[in-house]
């Protein structure tokens, strides 16, 4: 597999006086189309490590690879902005126009795209985050969810190979949450987009391929989200949820009606348990 | 039966937007009882804000009104400043609303405009600050906090008014499970220690399920429904029918139901279902 | 159709006025002011007059719209007509205690009310008829000479954009923390200057904290999405000068002529 972000042994600091580590030594590799969710409680480091991934910080020591390039590279800056694209956490902040056409086009005006493959660019992107019918809207017009997603289509314009959501559904509603995860689970799946998506809710870190668990710094759980999810005391004791379900599994232990330790979905979970009583008739 | 501490009279609320009116509430009609854990769950658009903001005077309705311990608040001689000491409103993200030079000084804000002595500002606002776990920073600047620290502190500076009635407009958004964990924890506090009253908007039907003694569902700017949370939960479909989610838990047991398992209860917390699970298998809790 | 956006004063339609390429509608606007200032007498405003009728009634703008922008200036142009009245001329024609007024003080009194309200009638039309996103890029475009002197002409366009976008959300944050800070008991309604003033501070502290921030991540936002400047832009809006434009300007240039000749008869 062709690794799109290779972080090596980074280490990075705020303050040069204090030296306060956010995180030390800390390595990742996302590789090219995959869905990786890193979860974590604020504070964990998640957000600055995210920030790595388009240059908009540098690590104090090791070095980030994006696509091989250097994110140290100034020359490069924008090669890699525009192969990795950030989404960010307050919707209403991120939006830079008036009206929604126009501020899906900033990312692509400002690479110099010319006029007419601007215009299909930012059809087409609306269209992938099916917000097609609010092109002349202007942003406050809209909901959370709808913000975001056309947050999302002024990444898609730039054509990147990957998008980084920085808990881009902390402010929204079930509702919203529901709508940006659809999207971004069809660009990963329809158009081949890597995704890294920062979130502190486990349901949606249940979505990704992989799931990276951050606390203090440091990774402490790196794998598929059935492999994550069973340690549910890892995760409770850095102060993460698991489904409610596999919680349910953890507190059978032991008890004669043991379910598969790896169920995350309420269907799963109900399958498993009328398999079992079943049996015991 | 005691006198409710609130009760809803046929509101109705609309406002004009681009030169269309929109009906936010409609013959809104309740009653809460003193002591009770509110939760109100309902859709972004389904008048929950529009609702809480009427309890304290903020909004002022078209029709109908709002009597807070046998008081009618829009009435002329109600003073409806002396409601919102009564009534204390937290809104969404109240971290926006910090000010002061010094966490100390926020919290003194509504205490303050109360007109109380200093010293009996100086007892609230210490008060409050240790409810919500704030001690330690009320010499620090509240732009220093970080987000759930902020929050917190926001927080204490409605407690410290001493409210009987708690409304909080989704005072867990935007935190981590453990910040989450700790604010919800203080505001059942807030209503066990001390039998307030405490009216909880919250989108998670887990969060609601755990704390809630009543549920208030909105839908559409009307009342859909205001029970137990057994009951409520126990009609999933009417909760999935108006776009919410019940949860998890509740759904497994949904497609036993389905699937013939005799259940009666309605599940909605881990530990019960665990309890209710093993007694299917003739189990008790010490299995 | 930019139709919903409320921000100025935007009266969405579809008329010739609303077509046209916002530069000719700035120049014809400038234009226009020159035909206002440049008349000499009360005779000299008739082409600015007629011209404005006539572009108001192409607009299709309502003419409760036009009133509305005279509204905030009726004192300016109460005070403007007395001041003309009394102290004008030699040429009394009525005389009542101090009080004289004067056959020329008249005549320029209402010269001077006629010119003040064609002036701010005719350039809130072209606020009536352009969105500001509009009329930003129209500044744009027109300023854009001026890059070659290091004038930051796009700086300056992205500022007013930013601008405009950010309106509506601090307006509605303003409310909400008016809200928040009633609900702790805020007195914002009583009380003297002073005391009103004060009771600005929990509203205004929070609001620039907020606005901060936001700039801040904005920043952020924008530095993620390759900007770098005005250099080596292009735009999904483009302007496009065309047949109408031209024969609008030369319609104006026409009205324009017209008060000189009216001027030296």
């Amino acid at each position: 597999m062709e690794t799109i972000i290779n972080a090596e042994n980074i280490s990075y600091f705020y303050d040069e006086e204090t030296k306060k580590y956010v995180f030390k030594d800390l390595s990742l590799k996302v590789e090219k189309g995959s869905f990786v969710a890193v979860l974590g409680h604020n504070g964990s480091g998640k957000s600055t490590l995210a920030k790595h991934f388009n240059a908009i910080l540098q690590p104090t020591e090791g070095k980030v690879y994006v696509n091989s390039m250097d994110t140290l590279d100034e020359d490069k800056l924008l090669e890699i902005r525009k192969d990795v694209g950030m989404v960010f956490q307050n919707p209403d902040n991120q939006i830079v126009a008036t009206i929604v056409e126009d501020d899906v086009a900033f990312a692509p005006e400002n690479l110099g795209v010319p006029h007419d493959e601007l215009v299909i660019r930012v059809r087409d992107a609306l269209k992938a985050v099916s917000m097609e019918n609010f092109s002349d809207k202007a942003p406050h017009q809209l909901s959370g969810g709808q913000k975001q997603r056309v947050a999302i289509a002024g990444i898609i314009a730039m054509q990147p190979d990957c998008i980084v959501l920085d808990e881009a559904t902390a402010m929204l509603d079930p509702k919203g949450r529901r709508e940006v995860m659809e999207v971004v689970r069809r660009l990963n799946r329809e158009m081949g987009i890597t995704v890294v998506f920062i979130t502190h809710y486990m349901e949606e870190a249940a979505n990704a391929d992989r799931v990276v668990v951050m606390d203090s710094g440091k990774i402490v759980l790196d794998g598929s989200p059935k492999e994550v999810f069973t340690q549910v005391e890892t995760l409770k004791s850095i102060g993460l949820d698991v489904p409610q379900v596999t919680y349910l599994s953890y507190l059978l232990r032991g008890t004669k009606l043991e379910l598969p330790k790896d169920i995350l979905t309420a269907s799963e979970c109900a399958d498993a348990i009328l398999k079992l009583l079943e049996e015991k008739k | 039966m005691s006198l409710p501490v609130i009760e809803v009279k046929d509101l109705t609320f609309s406002y004009n937007s681009l030169g269309t009116t929109h009906t936010a509430i409609e013959n809104v009609n309740l009653k809460i009882e003193k002591g009770e854990l509110v939760g109100i769950i309902g859709h972004t658009g389904s008048g929950k804000s529009t609702l809480i903001q009427h309890l304290n005077g903020l909004l002022k309705p078209n029709s109908g009104t709002v009597l807070i311990d046998g008081e009618d608040i829009f009435s002329k001689e109600c003073d409806l400043r002396k409601i919102r000491f009564k009534v204390g409103l937290v809104f969404q993200y109240p971290e926006y609303q910090l000010f002061e030079e010094t966490v100390y000084n926020d919290i003194a804000f509504g205490p303050k405009n109360m007109g109380l002595s200093p010293d009996e500002i100086d007892k609230r606002v210490k008060e409050a600050a240790a409810f919500t776990g704030v001690e330690d920073y009320l010499n620090k600047s509240p732009f220093d906090l970080s987000g759930g620290q902020k929050r917190r502190v926001a927080i204490a500076g409605v407690i410290a008014m001493d409210p009987e009635i708690l409304i909080l407009d989704e005072p867990a958004a935007g935190l981590d499970p453990k910040g989450r964990d700790k604010i919800l924890g203080q505001i059942k506090k807030y209503q066990r220690e001390k039998g307030n009253t405490v009216l909880l908007v919250s989108h998670s039907m887990e969060d609601i399920a755990k704390l809630a003694t009543k549920v208030l569902v909105m839908a559409d700017g009307k009342v859909e429904a205001y029970d137990i949370p057994e009951k409520i939960f126990a009609d999933t479909e009417r909760i999935e029918k108006i776009g919410l989610a019940v949860p998890q838990i509740t759904e497994v047991f949904e497609i036993l139901k389905k699937n013939g398992i005799e259940i009666k209860e309605s599940i909605f917390s881990v530990e019960y279902a665990k309890k209710v699970l093993l007694s299917l298998i003739g189990e008790g809790e010490d299995a | 159709m930019l139709s919903n956006i409320t921000i100025g004063q935007y009266y969405p339609g579809s008329s010739p006025v609303h077509k046209l390429d916002p530069r000719t509608k700035i120049l014809i606007t400038v234009l226009y002011i020159v035909m206002l200032f440049a008349a000499a007498e009360v005779i000299g405003l008739l082409p600015g007059i007629i011209f404005f009728i006539l572009s108001y009634i192409i607009s299709g703008v309502p003419l409760k719209m036009i009133f509305r922008s005279l509204k905030p200036i009726i004192p300016l142009i109460v005070f403007t007509a007395v001041l003309n009245l009394f102290f004008v001329g030699n040429d009394v024609i009525f005389e009542f205690w101090i009080i004289k007024i004067t056959g020329e003080g008249l005549r320029f009194s209402i010269f001077m009310i006629v010119r003040i309200i064609a002036l701010i009638a005719g350039t809130s039309l072209l606020t009536y008829t352009t969105t500001p996103i509009m009329l930003t890029d129209g500044l744009e475009s027109l300023l854009s000479p001026l890059k070659k002197l290091k004038f930051p002409v796009h700086e300056l366009s992205m500022m007013m954009t930013i601008a405009l976008r950010f309106i509506p959300t601090l307006i509605e944050e303003t409310s909400k923390i008016m809200s928040a800070q009633k609900a702790r008991g805020a007195d914002l309604e009583s009380g003297g200057l002073l005391k009103r003033a004060k009771a600005l501070i929990p509203i205004l502290i929070p609001l620039f904290v907020s606005a901060f921030r936001r700039a801040e991540e904005l920043a952020l936002a924008m530095e993620s999405r390759c900007y770098h400047g005005g250099e080596g832009r292009t735009r999904l809006r483009e302007l496009h000068f065309k047949l109408r434009d031209i024969i609008s300007l030369l319609i104006t240039a026409l009205f324009l002529a017209s008060v000189f000749v009216l001027n030296s008869l």
